[in-house]
């Protein structure tokens, strides 16, 4: 346990040391949502409609641009080969990482998220349902990101391709989530899809930590 | 036959042109991947011959400067 | 129980088998492809709601079946990979990918083919067809990854965990579309009847699946003899096979002196 929190306690510090580069994926996310107003026009009606969906995809393509800090920075001055051959279990240590990666970089997402809902126009029923597809979902985001993080940590220009791999993983999410926000505009229940989310973020909690430890051990290999 | 004639057959009840374009691409996608794999095959081997060869011109090569050698040691 | 695979664990032996199944396998590819093709598209009846359109289905349904049978062999080569350390299950893994991609890519293409005479659009996001465009980029994405490493073995085991990962979440896209579609219901409701296809027509659709495996076999079956080749180009047992094959003695020039 005492390592689980020096790591975590190392990772907040190392993220605060770095607030500016925590900040750039958050000042995209907010970039590319006052896009759509702008190119689509400021009607309410439409921004309502196409809203859930932008703010999503805004949120994974945000996160995609994140999740490279990870591992990064570890890998190239030699902590992840010293995470490697510590007896601590490989698998806790990632997910203990994936936690405060997704406390660092991607909660501020869901923090700013009710101004983006104003921008858009979202109504109070479909904003809680998008926070609560927010909560569940952005885990499994940064959870099986880290999979595909850990792959390719080791590649020179691994950034369009972790996009590349992770895009039609997150398609199912992204599915659930904007039609539970539809939902919840059209006033009916979208317990049933939060239910789903919530069921892929326990098989990602369950499974993905041994396979970002094995990419881990395949990366520095 | 369900056709009367060759060019009820190409015309295919007036959607020749999709039923065309499918097996076209269809079979032509197959013919290109199983050309392709033929072809980096004959290469790969042939690579094997030409890498033999090269590596018999070495040796010989070696052989011939090791006689050489000898023969001068033999006339000093 | 497996006893019996484990020497194909040795590229020598693989690619031998390779060599002794691919003639079977590619002159039976080929001459049932051209029965299937023929039969399906000159003597199989006339649909009476789709006319000859129909007839797309012999090269649509194949496709489309084997996209996803190619998914779940490379799948399971790289379970066999990455569990029991098989270096063989990689090559067969990594072989078995660009055909796979090939074959989504005509499963795409044939039913935009096919959608534009009966729905009246090259492309509709119907469940089925957007789960086909996400089947291909997971091809292409291991393809990508594979590619991306100096390392063969290191590039084998990264493709391998996006392959099982893309095959967990495979039945998840496609369940996730289809609730998603009849969510969105709008598109058109026309019935592309497969469970209640008259034996006339279901004989030559089968039969074109069965052609259409085989042809993939065969080049399968070349697409790993060329990586294992790949891999052991230094190796004795290469510079062996070739002499004995006695390819282009030609291309020895004037140096040869009886050597090889």
């Amino acid at each position: 346990m005492s390592a689980i929190r020096a790591l975590l306690y190392r990772e907040f510090a190392l993220a605060y040391r770095q607030r500016s580069e925590l900040l750039q994926p958050l000042i995209f996310f907010v970039m590319v949502i006052s896009l759509f107003p702008l190119a689509v026009g400021p009607a309410p009606q439409t921004l309502q409609m196409i809203g859930p969906g932008v703010i999503w995809v805004a949120a994974i393509l945000s996160s995609l641009m994140g999740l490279e800090r990870m591992f990064r920075d570890d890998y190239h001055d030699g902590s992840l080969e010293q995470l490697l051959i510590s007896s601590r279990s490989l698998s806790l240590l990632s997910l203990t990482k994936v936690l405060a990666h997704w406390l660092s970089s991607i909660v501020p997402l869901i923090v700013l998220s009710p101004l983006l809902a104003l921008f858009l126009h979202l109504s109070v029923e479909m904003y809680w349902a998008l926070l609560a597809t927010l909560l569940l979902g952005t885990p499994v985001i940064s959870l099986v990101g880290a999979i595909a993080v850990g792959l390719t940590v080791g590649l020179s220009r691994g950034g369009v391709l972790l996009a590349l791999l992770l895009v039609p993983v997150f398609i199912p999410l992204l599915i659930f989530a904007t039609s539970a926000v539809n939902a919840a505009a059209m006033q009916l229940p979208y317990t049933g899809h939060l239910a789903i989310i919530a069921a892929m973020l326990l098989l990602a909690l369950a499974l993905a930590p041994f396979a970002i430890a094995y990419a881990l051990r395949v990366s520095l290999s | 036959m369900q056709f009367d004639s060759i060019n009820a057959f190409f015309a295919m009840g007036g959607y020749g042109l999709y039923v065309w374009l499918s097996f076209g691409l269809g079979l032509l996608s197959m013919a290109l991947l199983w050309g392709s794999a033929w072809l980096s095959k004959k290469r790969l081997l042939q690579q094997v011959v030409i890498e033999q060869a090269r590596q018999t011109r070495i040796n010989q090569a070696r052989q011939a400067a090791n006689n050489h050698d000898g023969k001068n040691e033999q006339q000093n | 129980m497996w006893k019996w695979l484990h020497p194909y664990a040795k590229t020598e032996r693989c690619y031998a088998l390779c060599q002794r199944l691919l003639p079977w396998f590619s002159v039976l590819g080929l001459v049932s492809l051209v029965i299937g093709c023929v039969w399906g598209l000159a003597f199989a009846p006339s649909d009476y709601q789709q006319g000859d359109s129909y007839r797309i289905i012999f090269i649509h349904v194949p496709s489309a079946i084997l996209s996803k049978a190619m998914y779940s062999g490379m799948a399971a080569a790289a379970f066999i990979g990455l569990v029991w350390q098989v270096k063989t299950a990689f090559m067969a893994m990594i072989a078995m990918a660009p055909i796979g991609a090939m074959v989504t890519f005509v499963s795409l293409i044939t039913g935009a083919a096919w959608g534009k005479p009966m729905w009246g659009t090259w492309w509709e996001w119907d469940a089925r067809l957007t789960s086909q465009l996400i089947l291909l980029f997971l091809f292409l994405g291991v393809i990508a990854l594979y590619k991306s490493f100096n390392d063969v073995q290191q590039a084998g085991k990264a493709a391998g965990v996006m392959a099982l990962v893309g095959i967990i979440n495979l039945p998840i896209i496609h369940y996730s579309v289809e609730w998603w579609n009849t969510l969105h219901q709008g598109a058109t409701i026309l019935k592309m009847g497969k469970p209640s296809m008259p034996p006339d027509m279901l004989q030559p659709l089968l039969f074109c699946i069965v052609s259409w495996m085989l042809v993939c076999a065969a080049i399968f079956l070349l697409a790993l003899q060329n990586e294992i080749l790949r891999r052991d180009i230094r190796r004795p047992w290469v510079i062996h096979l070739v002499k004995g094959k006695n390819i282009g003695t030609a291309q020895l020039g004037s140096t040869s002196r009886g050597q090889i």
